[in-house]
């Protein structure tokens, strides 16, 4: 199969032609499939049917079984109930390796190279170009495969060492190498799972040049996604799912976002960004010409007492760098920090955390929860030693401190005891919140608080930031979503590359405004 | 090909990309068993200026008999850790296998020698094959079955040994030359080491399934995803680690002559040792095996100079553990300058 | 994924718990043999033995107190027997050369155990090399050194007071008095590790060291200072070895690394960190001890019970492990029943 890449007609975003499906066979077709994990039912009844020659779009909040739906794709888990179909045909994947060779390439949310291993290899994995087609000499051939590899990543547009190995490749490099691999396999069914998360938007439209260019050869592309805007821009039809079911399919023409959010919640959504004026008081955290060399350079800035500052900017620009050096993570190399004008030792967070400082990470799996813990002990982790007597911990107290705020942030756990592994995002990061405000911060560092989390979930925690700045709390808040950022931020930092760029009132500041400021344009336009 | 007008999508920075980190990472990649040569190099070297013997013919050919063994188990072992597994079980296997040849011929003193090797070879495949069923069947640590198939193994041994001990006398002239036999000046069983280490690298670098250890150890879930067959690919990296020490545990028999249930005791420890010096990351992914064979020769080599640069043998220990330190030290620091540099060369501007 | 794992994970939850999970299973055990020891074998149940079962536990019950932690912390420490083997040859060294108060001796030993410890915890913490390799390779490295220190020779000349003190008995039983050091000490490291700020700390940097730091946990500091108790519990151990057998050699305690690796692993610590306990490991020591002198009193070949710990070990992991499939699998097939996890 042919997979023609860049050329006019796609570029210029013409011909895309609503597909009559009708009297057509799906090359997938779900019905019925349902999936559970232990007591967790992820998927139940879907049905979905993805036609050649379409872009289809799968949204749905955080847990709404997007991700399960694409492994089951991919042959990496088998449906519990229900049938996948294959050109009309029932189909069961023994594994990864069965859909593959079925013609199915899924890209996965998080790119899943081998670190060791060269680009072109990381590419053609278990099927590297041999030297003879037959026979018993299966060697492979290095130079046929990072010459293959050469030509993917030309007709990508991007110029990638193939030999190179992918250790210490960007995020996005990383996201380009998967697409590569994806294209490498002709792929007939083209799954990506949140591709566009780490992507900056050159390299967002580069992707979707991609999709389209594989649309009009006669792939299937399934596009699942966060960003309605993105789905919009791309997809044909749009199906939404909920709670693990299906809800709609409708043709992208025929609704709108506000149909589609509607769906996703299930509700109606209000007073996302609910916050407060308040009168700014004194200046609680000072950060003054930060610098860690090669990833950002003399960073200062102020935040009150009230205030919620919004740190802006592209990924990769370096602002959850900025906010793990404030915090103590990371270690910098200039500069200095100062809470309510006491200088922070560097590179301690339990300095950070004894002056009053909080930290609520990006990635809440990863850094924000001991995910085999239970909700209790993560709830209690960080105010460990103030809950000991002489030195011991008693359990009574930490219960009740772990009831107290699970209570006030309306935490939805069947047993503080059990792994918070069990609960929903929404409710982990919930879980996150709360051990931080345990510890009664004075400046709050939070790092994409909602990403990843229903919609209800978001309002709950927009509202509590606001609530926290109207208590004096001062706030400083890294979001990628723009409406965020708008909505929630007093004063708006925007980064790029490493540097602050501008400096935006929150009555100035546009959508507009700010990417500009974020792609490295100084003057306004 | 279709390279057409997407060019003006793609910015200026992306195309200066990362050729010259290319470069410096992958020079070093070789640099790594290079290192190890020059280390051996100096060694040899400054040895034979304290004490010219060190180069005399019998000299050699005792250092190329002392790392063969090692050299054999050290690939087998080095297969294993480039997956992120271990195999602490090859002191256990070898011995087995070492006693086992004993017996054999105790039992038809006329037998082939080959047959002893394959018999040998296939008694340390079922051990793998217990080691790699425990390990990809029932998904529990490498390190902790090994170990308690180390245990086990051994425990055979004994059992089986009942404290006997066989002698030279009770196996055939023929395989016993076989131990001490050199064409033209290297010897046999060094042959043995050579083939299985040109082997095993030759495979691993040119086969689709070689290169799939390299990506589970790399990183397994990854592989996973990709359809790597991981759980099959484990299982035989530790048949192949099994089969590997049981031929060395055949190669030791026809060396020493003398067998008991205690060959090989306590060797497991060495081997990784030989591996890691010979530049295999412990967590997989890299290294390969002409490294690990080459851990193997510095480490014995050691062993042969101390003496004769006239250090008491008592320091041989110390350096090997010395020698591993500085080796994973300078692994992790080049490591790091490599990371610096490939990301200093990133600087995207999108 | 976590949905998945969420079974099989047993997060420390108190006393209580603990005495329903594998703790159990292997204290039972050890009832069990020291039952049906006592009916079938002469001997087992005569004082003498557990004075025997004492005196040879000690030191791997010693070592593995702190080998807990570390394997707790998701690290390993195979080097703990060549420090008890370098620290045994230096204090036959040291009085040797003249050094004859008992006191200092054993102040000298722990310093050194310390040291020792921290050269580990260096390597690991703040060169970021993995624990495995930089303890294989201390372990070949204080090895050698013991050789270095003491060569082939041994020092065993020591005061018939001082080797008969330590295993003397408690007045009016069998056991040794030493028993109260061990006893004492895996008191402290219990409570440290179930009941303080401490112990919770190591079982969040086992299970993610990420979260860890950024909560406030010093991982690096943390993992340091075990590196350096692990050295100088080693380092008594030492003593302990060296004057119990009278004699201070460069090979005291060969091997004895892989014995306490097994005991804390069939005790039910995760190899992986973050799962287990004081209790399950002080078990499985004494499990492995009185099945071994039981055995022995059967007539089964010393080197044979190799075979015992071997399978135990191995049953600790597989069996837990096929129990879980097995619990999840029957789940899976119960679970047409309504979602239980919405939002």
């Amino acid at each position: 199969m042919q997979t023609r890449f860049g050329n006019d007609e796609t570029a210029s975003g013409v011909g895309v032609v609503e597909p009559s499906h009708a009297a057509r066979v799906p090359v997938i077709g779900m019905r019925g499939v349902g999936k559970s994990f232990g007591a967790v039912v992820a998927l139940r009844d879907v049905h979905l049917d993805l036609f050649a020659g379409e872009v289809h779009a799968l949204v749905g909040e955080n847990g709404a079984g997007k991700s399960t739906l694409a492994k089951i794709l991919a042959g990496v888990y088998a449906p519990d109930t229900g049938v996948v179909m294959l050109d009309g045909v029932p189909v069961a994947f023994s594994g990864p390796a069965a859909a593959r060779a079925a013609g199915i390439a899924v890209i996965y949310q998080e790119p899943t190279l081998f670190p060791d291993l060269s680009v072109a290899e990381n590419i053609f994995m278990g099927r590297q170009p041999l030297r003879r087609k037959s026979g018993i000499d299966r060697r492979i051939d290095t130079a046929a495969m990072r010459r293959r590899a050469g030509e993917l990543f030309a007709r990508l547009g991007v110029q990638l060492d193939p030999s190179r190995p992918a250790r210490g490749l960007s995020i996005a490099d990383q996201q380009l190498v998967e697409i590569a691999k994806a294209l490498s396999m002709e792929a007939r069914i083209l799954v990506m799972d949140e591709p566009t998360a780490a992507l900056s938007g050159v390299e967002v439209d580069r992707l979707f040049s991609v999709a389209r260019s594989l649309r009009s050869s006669g792939a299937a592309v399934l596009f699942i996604s966060h960003r309605l805007g993105e789905v919009f821009a791309l997809c044909e039809r749009i199906t939404v799912m909920r709670d693990g079911g299906w809800v709609s399919t409708d043709l992208a023409g025929a609704t709108d976002v506000d149909q589609v959010v509607r769906r996703m919640v299930g509700r109606e959504v209000s007073s996302l960004y609910p916050k407060q004026e308040t009168d700014p008081g004194e200046v609680l955290l000072d950060v003054r010409g930060l610098t860690s060399r090669g990833v950002f350079s003399d960073v200062s800035f102020s935040v009150r007492s009230g205030e919620i500052v919004a740190l802006a900017g592209l990924v990769g620009a370096g602002r959850s760098e900025v906010i793990r050096s404030v915090f103590g993570i990371d270690p910098y190399d200039q500069g200095e920090v100062r809470v309510a004008g006491e200088r922070l030792r560097l590179g301690s967070p339990t300095a950070a955390i004894a002056a009053g400082v909080a930290l609520i990470p990006e990635d809440r799996r990863q850094q924000g929860l001991v995910m085999e813990l239970s909700v209790e002990r993560n709830a209690t982790l960080v105010r460990r030693w103030s809950l000991s007597h002489l030195g011991l911990l008693r359990r009574s107290s930490e219960r009740r401190e772990a009831r107290t705020w699970t209570k006030r942030l309306y935490v939805k756990a069947a047993n503080l005891s059990d792994p918070v592994s069990t609960l929903s995002g929404g409710n982990q990061q919930k879980v996150v919140i709360a051990k931080w405000l345990a510890t009664t911060p004075r400046v709050l560092l939070v790092d994409e608080p909602t990403r990843g989390i229903d919609v209800g979930t978001k309002a709950e925690v927009h509202h509590l930031l606001s609530q926290l700045a109207a208590d004096g709390v001062a706030v400083l808040m890294v979001s990628s979503e723009l409406p965020e950022v708008l909505g929630m931020a007093d004063r708006i930092l925007v980064m790029h590359e490493g540097r602050l760029v501008a400096e935006l009132p929150r009555a100035g500041a546009t959508e507009e405004s700010v990417m500009f400021a974020a792609t490295g344009h100084r003057e306004r336009a | 090909m279709t390279r057409m007008t997407t060019r003006h999508e793609v910015d200026d920075a992306t195309l200066a990309s990362s050729s010259g980190a290319t470069s410096v990472a992958h020079r070093w990649f070789v640099a790594r068993e290079l290192g190890i040569v020059l280390a051996l190099s100096l060694l040899v070297v400054v040895t034979a200026a304290v004490n010219p013997r060190f180069l005399s013919a019998q000299s050699i050919k005792d250092l190329l008999l002392g790392f063969t063994i090692l050299a054999i188990v050290a690939v087998g072992q080095a297969v294993v850790i480039i997956t992120r597994n271990v195999d602490l079980s090859v002191g256990s296997v070898l011995g087995l296998s070492a006693f086992a040849t004993g017996s054999f011929f105790l039992a038809s003193p006329e037998a082939p020698i080959p047959l002893a090797l394959v018999v040998g070879t296939l008694l340390g495949a079922a051990c793998g094959i217990v080691n790699g069923a425990l390990i990809a069947a029932a998904r529990v640590p490498a390190l902790v079955v090994t170990l308690g198939t180390l245990y086990v193994f051994r425990g055979i041994d004994y059992t089986w040994a009942k404290g006997r001990q066989i002698n030279a006398a009770d196996m055939p002239a023929g395989f016993l030359r076989m131990g001490t036999a050199t064409v033209l000046g290297v010897p046999v069983l060094t042959l043995f080491a050579v083939a299985v280490v040109v082997a095993a690298g030759f495979y691993l670098r040119s086969y689709r399934s070689g290169r799939e250890l390299y990506a589970i150890g790399s990183d397994p879930d990854a592989a996973r995803l990709s359809g790597i067959p991981v759980g099959r690919r484990v299982f035989a990296a530790f048949v192949t680690s099994g089969a590997l020490a049981g031929l060395a545990g055949v190669l030791y028999a026809a060396r020493f002559g003398t067998l008991d249930a205690n060959a090989g005791l306590g060797s497991e420890l060495n081997v990784v040792a030989a591996v890691v010096v010979g530049g295999v990351a412990i967590f997989g992914g890299s290294g390969s095996v002409y490294g690990a064979a080459l851990g193997a020769v510095l480490l014995t080599t050691i062993g042969a100079a101390l003496p004769v640069l006239g250090v008491t043998p008592f320091w041989q220990g110390a350096a090997v553990g010395a020698l591993l330190l500085a080796a994973i030290g300078l692994d992790r620091a080049l490591a790091v300058r490599v990371a610096t540099r490939l990301r200093g060369r990133k600087a995207r501007g999108d | 994924m976590a949905t998945e794992q969420s079974t099989a994970v047993d997060a420390p939850r108190g006393w209580g718990a603990t005495l329903r999970s594998w703790d159990a299973v292997v204290i039972l055990a050890v009832v069990l043999v020291a039952i049906v020891g006592s009916l079938t074998i002469d001997g087992v149940s005569s004082p003498r033995f557990w004075r025997f079962v004492t005196i040879e536990m000690i030191p791997i019950a010693l070592i593995a107190l702190p080998m807990t932690f570390v394997i707790i912390t998701g690290e390993i420490d195979l080097s703990v027997a060549s420090m008890l083997g370098l620290s045994a040859t230096v204090m036959g060294q040291l009085w040797f050369l003249g050094v004859s108060s008992l006191p200092l001796l054993i102040a000298m030993c722990l310093l050194l155990g310390a040291s020792l410890g921290a050269v580990n915890g260096t390597f690991v913490t703040v060169f970021g090399l993995p624990s495995l390799a930089v303890t294989i390779g201390t372990l070949a490295l204080y090895r050698g050194l013991a050789y270095v220190v003491l060569g082939d020779r041994a020092v065993a000349n020591y005061p018939v007071a001082w080797t008969r003190q330590v295993i003397s008995p408690i007045p009016g039983t069998t056991i040794p008095w030493f028993i109260m050091v061990v006893v004492g000490l895996a008191v402290v490291f219990g409570v440290v590790l179930h009941a303080t700020p401490i112990g919770r700390g190591l079982y969040a940097i086992g299970n993610n060291v990420d979260a860890s730091s950024f909560s406030g946990i010093n991982v690096a500091r943390t993992k340091f200072w075990l590196f350096v108790i692990t050295g100088m519990v080693s380092a008594l151990a030492g003593v302990y070895w060296t004057l119990r057998f009278a004699s201070a050699r460069a090979d005291n305690g060969v091997g004895l690394e892989l014995s306490v690796v097994a005991a804390v692993l069939l005790g039910g610590v995760s190899i992986f960190g973050g799962r287990g306990g004081l209790v399950g490991v002080l078990a499985a020591v004494v499990l492995l001890g009185v099945l071994r002198n039981a055995l022995q009193l059967a007539y089964v070949p010393a080197n044979t019970l190799t075979i015992v710990t071997g399978s135990l070990l191995i049953a600790s992991v597989v069996g837990p492990n096929i129990v879980a499939m097995a619990r999840q699998r029957l789940r899976q097939r119960r679970s047409a029943a309504p979602p239980v996890a919405g939002a």
